[in-house]
């Protein structure tokens, strides 16, 4: 008898499987039923839904490199340390000295991609008018993906701290200053102030909050991390959850009324 | 800079393949049409391209100045000196509108094929300029060359069948994707497409991450500032916005109008066609305000401002080397500079040095009057004014509320190419320059 067969006979391996192989039809719907990472998608579905140029793929494609993004990107908080002691040498070993530091450029190239294939996700929705009822909050749920995707990536664009990254960081939290009343550059700031004094200056406006000090320094750099390690992360994969879910109960994939 | 030996040694090794690449793919199109028999002379046509890209690639090898392909030199230098914001902004917006005007020509696969074959045939001309590959070729500039090419599939992809589905619904049929809507099993249909995406995107990565090493630059130092410094590049159509616009509009304000008139878009588009399919006729309104933002204001922005504006944020043609001492003329002036000064010949409105509050703010509205005015029609009259003339329609299906965002969403979006045509005619730096309150638009 075929060791394949005496395997998926045993104790263990059908107390994890719960279902036959899927070979046939019925199998074929109860592997659906029965497996937790399956059981995501509906059991059958409309064929042109699924067709390539139809659908594009890209926003399983996104799923994906959030997915590789994660694995790399905890395989990478082994290597590095966010402080301004250790945060460019750590990045300079992962090149020259770490055995696996091709990790950064999975990660990075990961990165950029997770943004452009979010673009063309949400182009192929609007291209086939899926955001139109009963969709609509999927969409909202989506763009807010979007945005999470470029935070992101942003706040991961500082930690090599080398002269691109603090300076594109800069560049981009330079707006923050000009926040309409709440930035200390920002129309309307002279509004805030109790009794002849400012209550939105260089260390208290919007900017601050944003880097945690004056300018992109050491306390930015340990904010950045933690927003890019956890919190974003984390606000992310929860509305994924939404956002799957979502499709099905919102009608599941999109097609002709 | 003047292409040195060293350049063409380190991007021979590049075209080389680059162009074998081209004659593989061209030779794979020739040999599949060739199989197909229904059009031999295409075949042949794409066979002698693909031996022309042979010997491209033969030439490029040789990383010999006079054997290299590029474009000649006047070429380069007309590009150059023709090349500025204006026209890249106009010429961009005739590029878009021709290929939707004609989108019935432009999806026939082998027009589609040939702009692609050019495109990437101008691609590689141009990379053996040293200034145009330092460019591109910056480790974080590559992903927007993919985006560029992968958008062009994927609208050519879409507009392909929104073509096809226009012409049935003209003739009363329903659409394909009505016309297959038979149901399959998710194993193993879909779970094996994904199974070949992932193993699919995860080689493509790999081989990414092999050939092109992540940049890390000198280590971080608050005191050397990069000219020009760049935030990533999927801000970079924020950035150039900062062209025409202060931070607080340019970098906070219109970058929340976007996300929230995204957001509010399924709310405001009543149009009930067009769901589940793709169309264009049936959504014609909806599509250009969409593409318009996206190919417009966001993806040629993101390029513009990537690849052509170089130290001091200057424009630099596409074959020009980023000097930092390219001066340019700033003749800008703000509005009520022109109106009370230019064409009233009197000095601009100021309070008297003694005046309080109130007089100070009562002068700066009288100095600020004609922005104000400007402004105020147009966000303000300007909506009612269209729900009676060209929206009408809309007004009545929509609702005032919903009417009201929608329109103010649109007028805002407008802000932008509006403020660049005044710019570029009139000089106009602001509408309304008030900075005692920091408030310029």
């Amino acid at each position: 008898m075929a060791i394949g067969e005496t395997i998926r006979n045993s104790q263990i391996w059908k107390s994890i499987f719960r279902h036959p192989m899927p070979l046939d039809r019925r199998n074929r719907i109860v592997v659906m039923l029965t497996n937790f990472f399956l059981h995501l998608h509906p059991v059958s579905i409309k064929k042109q839904g699924i067709a390539l140029s139809f659908t594009w793929c890209m926003g399983g494609v996104t799923f994906f490199l959030f997915l590789v993004e994660t694995v790399t990107g905890v395989l990478l908080m082994f290597y590095y340390r966010p402080t301004l002691e250790w945060a460019y040498n750590d990045i300079l070993a992962l090149r020259d000295v770490t055995s696996l530091g091709i990790l950064r450029e999975l990660h990075r190239w990961g990165a950029h991609a997770m943004v452009i294939t979010t673009w063309l996700h949400m182009y192929r929705v609007f291209l086939t008018g899926s955001y139109k009822p009963p969709r609509e909050f999927n969409w909202v749920i989506g763009v807010i993906l979007l945005l999470l995707t470029l935070l992101l990536s942003f706040t991961g664009y500082l930690l090599p701290w080398d002269q691109l990254a603090i300076w594109a960081i800069t560049v981009g939290s330079n707006m923050a200053r000009a926040t309409p009343i709440l930035g200390y550059e920002g129309p309307g700031q002279q509004l805030l102030t109790i009794g002849g004094i400012d209550m939105i200056t260089d260390g208290s406006d919007a900017r601050f909050g944003l880097l945690g000090a004056r300018f992109v320094g050491e306390e930015t750099l340990n904010r950045f991390y933690v927003l890019h390690c956890i919190a974003i992360p984390l606000a992310a994969a929860l509305l994924l959850a939404i956002h799957f879910w979502r499709v099905r109960k919102d009608g599941g994939i999109s097609g002709p009324l | 800079m003047h292409s040195s030996g060293f350049f063409l040694n380190d991007v021979a090794g590049f075209l080389g393949g680059y162009y074998t690449f081209l004659a593989i793919m061209n030779g794979i199109a020739a040999f599949l049409l060739w199989r197909k028999k229904d059009a031999p002379g295409w075949a042949l046509v794409w066979s002698v391209f693909a031996g022309v890209m042979m010997i491209l690639a033969s030439l490029a090898l040789s990383a010999s100045k006079s054997m290299v392909p590029a474009l000649p030199e006047a070429v380069r230098g007309l590009v150059n000196s023709l090349s500025g914001p204006v026209l890249y902004t106009l010429g961009t917006t005739a590029l878009f509108t021709g290929l939707f005007v004609f989108r019935k020509f432009f999806v026939q696969p082998m027009v589609a094929w040939s702009v692609l074959n050019f495109t990437l045939l101008l691609l590689g001309l141009s990379m053996a300029d040293e200034n145009f590959a330092a460019i591109v070729m910056k480790p974080d500039n590559v992903p927007i060359v993919g985006l560029v090419y992968l958008l062009a599939f994927f609208t050519w992809v879409a507009t392909k069948q929104a073509v096809v589905n226009d012409e049935r619904i003209k003739q009363g049929l329903p659409v394909v994707e009505k016309v297959n809507d038979e149901k399959v099993l998710v194993w193993p249909d879909l779970v094996y497409t994904e199974l070949i995406c992932m193993v699919g995107v995860s080689a493509l990565l790999l081989v990414w991450a092999l050939f092109l090493p992540a940049p890390l630059e000198e280590p971080a130092s608050s005191v050397k500032t990069p000219n020009p410094s760049k935030a990533p590049w999927y801000f970079l159509g924020l950035q150039e916005m900062l062209v025409y616009f202060d931070p607080w509009y340019a970098g906070v304000v219109l970058p929340s109008l976007v996300v929230f008139g995204l957001m509010a878009m399924p709310y405001l588009d009543f149009n009930k066609k067009g769901n589940g399919y793709y169309s264009i006729e049936e959504r014609k309104f909806s599509y250009l305000v969409y593409q318009f933002g996206f190919f417009e204001l966001w993806i040629t922005l993101i390029i513009l401002g990537t690849f052509l504006r170089g130290p001091n944020w200057n424009f630099f043609g596409p074959f020009e080397y980023w000097t930092p001492y390219k001066v340019e003329v700033l003749n800008n002036v703000d509005l009520p500079q022109m109106f009370w000064v230019q064409w009233l010949n009197q000095p601009l409105p100021r309070a008297p040095q003694d005046a309080g509050l109130l007089s100070q703010i009562g002068f700066i509205f009288l100095r600020e009057a004609p922005g104000l005015l400007i402004m105020g029609v147009y966000l303000v009259a300007l909506p009612p004014l269209m729900a009676v003339t060209i929206f009408r329609g809309f007004y009545a299906k929509m609702g005032f509320i919903r009417y009201m965002v929608m329109s103010n969403l649109m007028l805002l979006m407008l802000t932008l190419p509006l403020k660049m045509i005044l710019r570029w005619t009139v000089n106009l730096k602001y509408i309304i320059s008030i900075p005692e309150f920091s408030l310029n638009f």
